[in-house]
């Protein structure tokens, strides 16, 4: 009897050794005997319980977790005969954790063979495409718009009126661009579903290209993720072989291309106008809007540019109908979003959940608090530019409007753990610094801004005349958010002012206090 | 470690002729002579330009605007620290001081050696394994002290 392994090829797993943990299972099956058979597949998202190995049984997939490499041949026993181990977790699919989450967009991943056309096929892949075939353009555009799924980059924006811009705009020529420059810390969505599930993004650009009527598409992924480009090109090679993308897509009419483009570390591309840029072959200097992309984006001509996380969500809006994904959530943001949880959360990993589940839910009761043991002291919800919020402000739903009333942002939806060692003057001063080195410089509030702020932090740090300089701080903080030309500079002061308005002791409130948490 | 090939300028001019057709080549040039020689030559900076048609000013502009492309070679190893808020909040500032100091060098240099290459990086998308690093585009996550030290003397053979 041959026993099937499932093992996660994902860079997450790779970082916390699970290279390690194959060579010693193939070492111990071959001490053993015991005729093993490996498929690779994306990581399930459960990095607190990684690196992680499933078992095929009849009842499903078994999981072990976190392993050792002195674990595995215990644990190749185990397997075998189906008895008790300490790093058991049960039926991957029952681990609360992951039975509690309702995965829609991350449905496959972690489940099949990233590099496998027919293995995506096999867990219902390109029924999304094969229904907007079906369908038609305009009724596409019409299914994503009642869906309500908004841009899961961080502007939350309709995706379908998006769509419809551009489908309603008369050219030649229209791209499709996916935004893969996941730059946000705390972040690693659209990294996680590149590798795990490509096919789910390349179906996803391939409806919205019908959709428009766009021939091409990009997808611009940052250079901090080789794995991702990686598994992207591979999945790009399969699709054109498997007749997927190519000048009839799927047997149909419609044409459609992808190629994959690799950003330079520049955090500002993955501001749309900049990504545009970048693509275009220049500098990553932001444009000024109007004219939208919609209208005049690559090369001049109308494209759709979508977050990985908006375009993987396509297929099963069009597979299961957009009903049933517009009756999750709560308010205005419909549907489920992938939420990852960071820092020194216990519970580290890939969340996806329906819109509405508290920040407090999160952080306490699915997060487990901190690996540290220290208590949480403040979390920064939606990357470099999100606000931290303290835990007077966990009652927030995940909403996006719920985040806005409180002058925070759930961006591309990470949340970073601080424990109580954090010192939020520090964290105030590490966002303006970011915003320096990341400016593209075009705009002066954020070219200068940032500088002038780094500066300010300083001296409020070293106690120079600080109560003049926190009304610098806050005058800088204002020209900067409504002076810039995008959300770089725009939103650098969502980080510094809710550290200052929520944690004022750590600004000289209680200069002790300063020193101790140093 | 990769290896890298010595300047060579037909190496480099058939590298951008094998893009120059692409829409927006610029990245993907660079990208192509950095992983031929290491970094990108200023020498090659005149041909890029000419076989886009493109002013000598505006190819320089995109080398130096992305913080990726490499003006001079590197050491033999590069070791990026991931200096992100996910990171910091696992303790990832006092490993980097703790590499700095073991390597004797800031941030974004290189040692006197010509061995290792020590860079921040902005968020290398391991935040729930922070902190995290990557040594020659190999990743590692959960960072303490005894992992970096021995990343940093791997780096160092």
């Amino acid at each position: 009897m041959t026993l099937r392994f499932y093992i996660s090829r994902d860079a997450g797993s790779e970082a916390v050794g699970i290279d390690d943990i194959l060579a010693a299972l193939t070492a111990a099956a071959k001490s053993k005997t015991v005729e093993i058979e490996i498929i690779r597949t994306g990581s399930r998202g459960l990095y607190w319980a990684e690196p992680l190995i499933e078992v095929a049984t009849p009842a499903g997939r078994v999981a072990y977790g976190p392993l050792d490499v002195a674990d595995v041949p215990s644990v190749l026993d185990a397997a075998m005969s189906g008895g008790e181990h300490p790093k058991r977790l049960g039926l991957t699919e029952e681990i609360p954790w992951l039975k509690r989450q309702t995965r829609l967009t991350f449905a496959r991943c972690g489940i099949v063979d990233p590099r496998s056309l027919e293995d995506y096929r096999a867990h219902g892949g390109y029924k999304g495409l094969e229904r907007a075939i079906s369908l038609g353009p305009e009724a596409i555009v019409e299914e994503v718009v009642q869906s309500g799924l908004r841009g899961r980059g961080g502007a939350g924006f309709p995706t379908g009126i998006k769509w419809r811009t551009v489908a309603q705009t008369i050219a030649a020529q229209k791209y499709i661009v996916c935004n893969a420059d996941e730059g946000d810390s705390g972040t690693f969505a659209d990294r996680m579903i590149m590798e795990g599930d490509p096919f789910v993004l390349i179906e996803g650009m391939t409806i919205a290209g019908i959709a428009v009527g766009a021939t091409k598409g990009y997808v611009y992924i940052r250079s901090e993720y080789p794995h991702a480009v990686a598994a992207m090109e591979a999945a790009v090679r399969a699709a054109r072989r498997g007749g997927m993308l190519g000048a009839n897509v799927g047997g149909s009419d419609y044409p459609f291309d992808i190629e994959v483009r690799m950003g330079a570390g520049a955090y500002v591309c993955g501001e749309e106008t900049s990504l545009l840029e970048s693509l275009e072959g220049r500098r990553g200097i932001v444009r000024a809007k109007p004219p939208l992309p919609a209208h005049k984006g690559l090369f001049g001509k109308p494209t759709v540019i979508n977050n990985v996380i908006s375009l993987a969500s396509v297929p099963v809006v069009l597979a299961e109908g957009a009903a049933q994904y517009r009756d999750l959530g709560m308010g205005r943001s419909r549907g489920t979003m992938p939420i990852q949880l960071a820092g020194v959360a216990q519970f580290g990993g890939l969340f996806e959940t329906a819109f509405g589940v508290t920040l407090g839910e999160l952080v306490d009761d699915i997060g487990g608090g901190t690996w540290t043991g220290r208590p949480v002291r403040a979390v920064q919800v939606g990357g470099p530019l999100g606000a931290y919020f303290p835990r007077a402000l966990f009652d927030t739903p995940f909403d996006y409007e719920a985040f806005a009333a409180r002058d925070g942002l759930i961006g591309h939806a990470g949340v970073v753990v601080f424990d109580d060692t954090v010192n939020m003057a520090r964290q105030a001063r590490f966002a303006m610094e970011f915003c320096a080195i990341e400016s593209c410089g075009k705009c002066t509030p954020c070219r200068i801004g940032s500088t002038r702020g780094v500066e300010t932090m300083d001296r409020i740090i070293r106690n120079e005349n600080r109560s003049a300089n926190l009304v610098v701080l806050e005058d800088l903080c204002n020209t900067m958010k409504f002076g810039s030309l995008c959300a770089l500079g725009g939103f650098t002061p969502y980080p510094v002012m809710s550290a200052l308005t929520h944690f004022p002791e750590d600004f000289g409130a209680s200069p002790t206090r300063l020193q101790a948490a140093e | 470690m990769p290896a890298y090939e010595p300047w060579d300028s037909a190496r480099a001019a058939a590298v951008i002729a094998d893009h120059a057709g692409m829409e927006g080549g610029t990245l993907p040039i660079f990208h192509a002579l950095q992983e031929m020689f290491g970094y990108v030559p200023e020498a090659a900076i005149p041909m890029v330009a000419e076989a886009l048609n493109l002013s000598r000013a505006e190819v320089h502009g995109v080398v130096t605007f992305y913080h990726d492309f490499r003006r001079e070679p590197a050491g033999r190893h590069v070791l990026k620290l991931c200096r992100a808020e996910a990171c910091q909040a696992a303790g990832g500032d006092a490993l980097a001081a703790r590499a700095e100091s073991r390597l004797g060098v800031a941030m974004g240099e290189t040692t006197a050696d010509g061995r290792v290459t020590l860079e921040a990086t902005y968020c290398l998308g391991l935040c729930a394994t922070a902190p995290s690093a990557m040594l020659d585009g190999r990743v590692a996550g959960r960072l303490d002290e005894g992992r970096l030290d021995a990343l940093v003397s791997e780096a160092q053979r």
